[in-house]
């Protein structure tokens, strides 16, 4: 080996990989295909690194599927919030789009309220809690204040409070709908933000037991039932419900009715 | 003659995929419908014909003439790389639903080692370019009906009463060994 034959593969393999680099940069141009641009935007604020956490084959792809509506704009989780929002300002109108949902979590059930049944010392995750019969808390429909919710928001728009119960701020809020996915007790509802009353509580034993477990369950006593008139709200398996499609933006709402002040308005408390 | 030797072992009874399983990647991922399975053979057997060709002349011509040989590997895979990344241009401008249908199996045919395997296989062989070129070709064919058959078997296998324990995977892989082992019949015949 002298030194001729490293200069010898040297040029050869230079050689080769550029004319090889020429043909497939004429071939780019030649071929090459108009798209949406707002593709390559979004390929570009993505990190780029091809890791598929998003389900998709590579950024690229994930790109391409955000564009036609196929995936979510915050489906990306190495970027995280900040990536999220520059796709939602690339994509700009259809964010804005159709109405805003927004999570509500329907349990009032803090460490305050509920009724205690002993101790848990088992993994701190809502999910395993469920599993293995529910935490510390007797209702066995209420939240299990591990705040799987919390991790599972990417945008950081909940916590939890000093009562153990997570609290959504409306305005961090994009509607994602992480969180109510996490939720092994399907506490958090999507509701769109012109559902401004609700019934604060998932509990569906009969009345007796519920009152037992959580000073604000949902008895079913069906006051608020007869107090908003036809039709407006209706009782089933012991839980009382709204009617939102007829309720429209009725303010008048049976709130103080209410013995166990389940029903809440956001208008009146301000609160989520 | 000769070159019809040469055709029909790699085609049939040296088959790439079932008898020696290079390439098995792409015969498992695309091979649920036979229309993107027939294109991605198509596809496969253009890149291995163009690329016997210019590794053939590379290795003839450079290679050999400046003892050069220990390059073969990375030369050859510079021209795979670069001809199937014309592939991908060219398959995404003629036809944007294929180029989505192969998805990233199309990338894929870089580290496709029916490719290199093929490349290797004629350098070790010594074979004429004549007969490398036929070589190619008929393992392309080959590669291509493979997947075609797979193809046939999995869109009839939809249909098909399968025990829970064997959907999906488990069954698509006892249907490539039961394939295999039907090629293995072929092995007479030259």
């Amino acid at each position: 080996m002298d030194l001729s034959a490293i200069l010898i593969s040297m040029g050869g393999m230079g050689g080769i990989g550029l004319i090889f680099a020429t043909g497939l940069a004429i071939a780019n141009k030649k071929l090459h295909v108009e798209e949406d641009p707002r593709i390559a935007q979004i390929n570009d604020v993505l990190p780029g690194a091809n890791c598929g956490g998003c389900g998709f084959a590579g950024c690229m792809n994930f790109a391409e599927n955000v564009v036609k509506g196929n995936a979510p704009l915050n489906g990306c989780p190495v970027g995280g919030v900040g990536t999220a929002n520059e796709i939602a300002k690339i994509l700009g109108v259809e964010v804005e789009a159709g109405e805003p949902l927004k999570a509500r979590v329907l349990c009032q059930g803090g460490l305050n309220e509920m009724a205690i049944k002993g101790e848990y010392l088992g993994l701190k995750s809502c999910v395993a809690a469920h599993i293995s019969g529910g935490a510390m808390k007797l209702c066995e429909w209420g939240c299990l204040g591990f705040g799987d919710c919390v991790s599972a928001c990417m945008f950081d728009a909940i916590y939890m409070n000093e009562n153990r119960l997570p609290v959504v701020i409306e305005d961090k809020c994009v509607g994602c709908g992480k969180c109510a996915e996490a939720c092994p007790r399907n506490i958090i509802e999507m509701h769109p933000i012109s559902h401004r009353v609700f019934v604060k509580c998932r509990n569906q034993d009969a009345g007796k037991y519920s009152r037992l477990v959580c000073t604000r369950a949902c008895i079913g006593c069906g006051i608020c039932v007869r107090e908003a008139g036809e039709n407006m709200m209706y009782l089933e398996n012991g839980l009382a419900h709204f009617n939102y499609e007829k309720w429209g933006n009725k303010a008048d709402l049976p709130t103080q009715k209410c013995p166990n002040h389940v029903l809440v308005s956001l208008d009146e408390e301000g609160t989520t | 003659m000769n070159l019809i030797v040469i055709f029909i072992s790699a085609a049939i009874v040296n088959n790439f995929v079932l008898s020696q399983f290079l390439g098995i990647c792409p015969f498992v991922g695309v091979s649920k419908r036979l229309d993107s399975a027939v294109s991605m053979g198509m596809a496969v057997t253009f890149v291995m014909t163009i690329t016997a060709v210019v590794t053939w002349l590379i290795y003839h011509l450079l290679l050999v003439p400046y003892n050069l040989e220990i390059l073969q590997y990375v030369s050859f895979i510079l021209v795979i790389a670069s001809l199937v990344q014309l592939v991908e241009m060219f398959i995404r401008k003629v036809s944007k639903p294929l180029y989505d249908s192969l998805g990233i199996f199309l990338p894929l045919i870089t580290t496709n080692c029916a490719i290199l395997g093929l490349a290797l296989i004629s350098v070790l062989r010594n074979y004429s370019f004549m007969e490398s070129l036929i070589y190619s070709i008929g393992a392309g064919a080959g590669f291509t009906l493979a997947l075609v058959i797979m193809a046939g078997i999995r869109e009839e296998l939809e249909l098909a009463d399968v025990p829970k324990q064997f959907q999906g995977a488990a069954i698509t892989m006892i249907i490539a060994g039961s394939l295999a082992l039907a090629f293995m019949g072929f092995a007479g015949l030259i």
